[in-house]
C-alpha cells in the first residue's frame, strides 16, 4: 500500500499545515457515492473497480482520511439501468447525503446521471464513462470527467497503427452494437479518412451485444482478407470474439487493433497471439513503462492482486484517479480557505483546472473550460515474454493528451475532419517492455 | 453474393442453427406437455454452460478426450438437480392454477438462478475450449472452419432431435408422456401418474436446455447475463415454430440460422433483427406459429 502513501503525501501535508484551524465545522465523514456495474456482462470492470475502491478507502482512512475526515462509500449497481438507476442515485444523494458522487461506467448512465447531479448541486466525477459528447453540448458545474474521452483513445490507437503499419489498405471493423461501438468507430473512422484517405473499408460489422458466436462475421472476414481489423469491444465479448477468431486463423491473417483491449489480456492468455495492437483508455497498464520501478505502484498492484487474483486494469486505475482529483479538490480548498474545511462549492470550485498526480501513470488535468480531463494514452503490441502465463505489451508509445484531444468548445468529430496526414508524424516516445 | 459465399454462409447458419435449436427445444418440450412458459430456460441454459466448463477444466489436465463425457455430465446433472428442484417445489403447487402465477415463479427462478451464478461463478469470463481445440480445423474455399461448429454440433443437434422423435412416438414412455399432453385426466383414469410425467419432461427439459449451454461453452465467453439473451431468442424460436412443436423447433432455428448468415453477408445492420422479423412475420400470418394448431377449448 506503498503507493496511497505517495498519492496521499499532498493531502497529508496539507492537512497538517491547516492545523487546528481544521476543528471548525469539519464534518465526521465524507460520503462518496459510486455507480458501478455490480451485475451484468459490464461487471467485468465493476466489480474489479469496487474492490479498488474499497482498498483505497480503507487504506486512505488508515491515514487520517482526507484533510483529518475519514472517507465512507455506498455503492449503485449501474446494472439497474434506466429509471432505477436514477432513482437510486438520487436516494444516495438526497437521502443518504453523499457530498461526491463517482458515476459512471456507462456513458448512457452518465448521460442520465450528469443532469441529475447539476440538478442536486453534488460534485460528480465521471469516472470511467467515455462519450465525447456529454461534456462537448454543455458546460457543467458539479460534473468533471476524470480521465479521457473517446476521442483521444481512439486516436492514439489508430496514430500507433499508422505510425507501425503505414501501408495498410483495407480494414474491417467488428464492434458492439451499442453507443460505445458506434461511438468510437465514428471516431476512428473519421480520424481515418483525415489522416489517410486512401484506406477502404470493406466491412462494417456491428454484432448484437453480448453475442455468443461470431462465426459468420469471421467467416466473412476471413474470406474478405482486410490488412486491418478493427474492434473496440470489450469482455466476454471481446474474449469470444478473439478466441473464435484465433481458432481459425483470423488473428493471423490480418493485424487486429483491440481498441480498448488491455482490461481483456490476462484473461486471454495464451489465446492471444504476439503481435495485435492494443490500447489501455488512457496510460493503464499494471508494467507501466514509467512507473514500473516505482516501489508504490508495485506495492499497489500486488495488494491488488492479493485481493482479487488479477492485476489491476484500466477501470481500477480509473476509480483510483477519482479517488486522487478528489483529494486534490479537497486539499486545494483547505488551502483557499485558509485552512477551515470548505464548503462543497468551494470544492467544486477548487476542482476546476486542478491537476492531480494519480500515481499510476502521468498527471491528469480537469481542463477549466469543460471540466474534460485530459489524460495521456497508452498504446502497445502484444509480446510474450517469460514470467507471464498471458500477452504483455511491448513497443509502447504513451500519447500527450493536449495534442491529441479537441480543444474545448469543438465537437470531437468536427475537430478530427480538420487533422491533415502529417498529424501522424507526431513525435511520440516508444517504450520497449 | 456468389456462390462461395453463399456456401459459406449456409455451413455459418447450419452452425448456428444447431445451437439455436438444442437450446429452444427444451423450451418447447416443457410447453407442449406442462404448458408452462419456463422463464428459468435461460439460467439452466447458463448454469449447463458454466458447470460445463467448470467440469472440463478440472478433467482436462487428466486427459484433454475426458472433457467431452464432461460436458454431457454436466447437463444431466442441471437437469435432474435444478430442473427437479424447480419442477417439485415451484411448479408442482401451481398446477391447475392461473398460468400467470406459472409465468412469475419461473421468473422469480431466473433471477434467483442468475444470482447465484454471480456468486459461484463470479463476473469474469469464463472460458474452456478444450473439446473445440481436440477437433480439426477443415478447410472450405480457403476459409478455416472448427470441425466441432460445422459437424459436431448440427450433429448433436440432429441426434437429439431423432432420438426425441424416436422416444416420443417409439417407446411406452414417450407414448404416456404424450397421453398425458393430449389429455391429463383422461390420462390419470385409466393409471398414469400425470405428475411423475410432468417431473421427468421437466428433468429433461431442463438437460436439453442445459446441454445447449454445455455444447456452448467450448466456442464461447461464459459471462453474467448470458441466460437472458438466450432465453429470448429460445421463446422466439419456439414461437414462430408454435409451442410445444419440436420437428417446428428444428425448422425455424434453420430458418433463422440460414437467414442471419445471409443477412450478415448481405446487410449485417439487420443481424439482430432476424429472429424477431421472422417472428412477427409468421405470427401475423399464422398466430399459433408455423407448426401450431387451433386447440378447441374445453368447456
Amino acid at each position: 500500500m506503498q503507493i496511497l502513501k505517495t498519492v496521499l503525501a499532498t493531502g497529508a501535508a496539507a492537512a497538517l499545515l491547516a492545523g487546528s484551524a481544521l476543528a471548525q465545522g469539519k464534518p465526521s465523514e465524507i460520503k462518496i457515492g459510486i455507480t458501478t456495474f455490480l451485475s451484468g456482462p459490464a461487471s467485468v470492470f465493476g466489480v474489479p473497480a469496487k474492490a479498488a475502491a474499497e482498498m483505497i478507502a480503507e487504506d486512505l482512512n488508515k491515514k487520517g482520511g482526507i484533510g483529518g475526515v475519514p472517507v465512507k462509500l455506498s455503492f449503485v449497481d449501474e446494472g439497474a439501468g434506466g429509471e432505477a438507476l436514477v432513482s437510486n442515485y438520487r436516494r444516495m444523494v438526497q437521502d443518504e447525503k453523499v457530498d461526491v458522487t463517482f458515476a459512471s461506467i456507462s456513458s448512457g448512465s452518465c448521460n442520465q446521471l450528469v443532469p441529475v447531479a447539476e440538478d442536486l448541486k453534488v460534485m460528480n466525477f465521471m469516472w470511467d464513462c467515455g462519450a465525447a459528447s456529454i461534456l462537448e453540448t454543455k458546460k457543467y458545474r458539479y460534473n468533471f470527467r476524470t480521465q479521457a474521452n473517446g476521442t483521444p483513445e481512439m486516436l492514439a490507437v489508430l496514430i500507433y497503427l499508422l505510425k507501425v503499419k503505414p501501408d495498410f489498405k483495407t480494414i474491417a471493423v467488428v464492434n458492439q452494437d451499442y453507443a460505445w461501438g458506434r461511438e468510437s468507430w465514428e471516431i476512428f473512422s473519421t480520424a481515418l479518412k483525415a489522416l489517410k484517405p486512401d484506406v477502404q473499408v470493406v466491412a462494417e460489422l456491428f454484432p448484437k451485444f453480448g453475442s455468443p458466436d461470431y462465426s459468420t462475421e469471421v467467416s466473412r472476414l476471413l474470406a474478405l482478407r482486410p490488412d486491418v481489423v478493427l474492434t473496440t469491444s470489450w469482455g466476454g465479448d471481446l474474449d469470444t470474439l478473439v478466441r473464435q477468431a484465433g481458432q481459425r486463423g483470423l488473428l493471423q491473417q490480418s493485424t487486429f487493433v483491440l481498441g480498448i483491449g488491455e482490461s481483456s489480456i490476462q484473461r486471454l492468455g495464451k489465446d492471444l497471439p504476439d503481435g495485435l495492437i492494443v490500447g489501455a483508455r488512457g496510460d493503464h497498464w499494471f508494467l507501466h513503462p514509467e512507473k514500473k520501478n516505482d516501489a508504490a505502484f508495485k506495492a499497489f498492484n500486488e495488494a491488488f492482486k492479493a485481493k482479487t487474483g488479477a492485476w489491476p486494469i484500466y477501470p481500477v486505475y480509473h476509480m483510483a484517479q477519482a479517488f486522487s482529483a478528489l483529494q486534490m479538490a479537497y486539499d486545494k480548498a483547505l488551502k483557499a480557505n485558509g485552512g477551515n474545511w470548505p464548503t462543497r462549492e468551494q470544492v467544486v470550485d477548487a476542482a476546476a483546472g486542478t491537476e492531480f498526480a494519480t500515481g499510476f501513470g502521468r498527471p491528469v488535468t480537469l481542463r477549466t473550460e469543460d471540466n474534460q480531463g485530459l489524460e495521456a494514452q497508452l498504446v502497445g503490441v502484444t509480446k510474450t515474454i517469460p514470467g507471464y502465463d498471458f500477452k504483455v505489451l511491448d513497443n509502447m508509445m504513451i500519447f500527450d493528451p493536449k495534442v491529441i484531444t479537441n480543444p474545448p468548445g469543438i465537437r470531437s468529430v468536427e475537430w478530427l475532419k480538420t487533422l491533415k496526414p502529417e498529424f501522424v508524424k507526431i513525435d511520440v516516445p516508444t517504450f520497449k517492455q | 453474393m456468389n456462390s462461395t459465399l453463399a456456401i459459406l454462409a449456409v455451413l455459418d447458419g447450419i452452425s448456428y442453427a444447431a445451437l439455436v435449436f438444442l437450446v429452444s427445444v427444451g423450451l418447447s418440450l416443457i410447453f407442449g406437455v406442462l404448458r408452462v412458459v419456463n422463464v428459468a430456460h435461460g439460467s439452466l441454459y447458463a448454469f449447463g454452460a458454466y458447470l460445463a466448463a467448470t467440469l472440463s477444466l478440472s478433467v482436462a489436465p487428466l486427459s484433454p478426450w475426458l472433457t467431452y463425457p464432461a460436458l454431457l455430465a454436466a447437463s444431466i446433472i442441471i437437469g435432474i438437480v435444478c430442473g427437479g428442484l424447480i419442477e417439485r417445489f415451484l411448479l408442482r403447487p401451481l398446477y391447475g392454477r392461473d398460468d400467470v402465477l406459472q409465468l412469475l415463479i419461473t421468473f422469480a427462478a431466473f433471477m434467483i438462478m442468475d444470482n447465484l451464478q454471480r456468486i459461484i461463478w463470479g463476473v469474469q469470463p469464463i472460458f474452456a475450449a478444450e473439446p473445440l481445440r481436440l477437433l480439426p480445423n477443415i478447410s472450405v474455399f480457403g476459409v478455416n472452419y472448427t470441425s466441432y461448429q460445422v459437424l459436431l454440433l448440427p450433429g448433436v443437434a440432429l441426434l437429439t432431435l431423432v432420438g426425441l422423435r424416436y422416444f416420443l412416438r417409439r417407446t411406452l414412455a414417450g407414448a404416456v408422456i404424450l397421453a398425458v399432453t393430449e389429455d391429463r385426466e383422461a390420462a390419470t383414469a385409466i393409471g398414469i401418474d400425470a405428475k411423475r410425467v410432468y417431473f421427468v419432461t421437466f428433468i429433461i427439459g431442463a438437460s436439453l436446455a442445459a446441454l445447449g449451454g454445455a455444447l456452448a461453452s467450448p466456442t464461447t465467453s461464459l459471462v453474467p447475463g448470458m441466460g437472458a439473451d438466450m432465453i429470448v431468442l429460445s421463446f422466439a424460436v419456439a414461437a414462430t415454430a408454435g409451442l410445444g412443436q419440436i420437428e417446428g423447433t428444428a425448422l425455424t432455428a434453420l430458418m433463422i440460422g440460414l437467414t442471419r448468415a445471409f443477412i450478415i453477408y448481405i446487410q449485417p445492420e439487420f443481424e439482430v433483427l432476424v429472429p424477431y422479423l421472422l417472428m412477427v412475420l409468421v405470427l401475423l400470418v399464422r398466430p399459433f406459429g408455423l407448426f401450431g394448431a387451433v386447440h378447441v377449448r374445453k368447456i
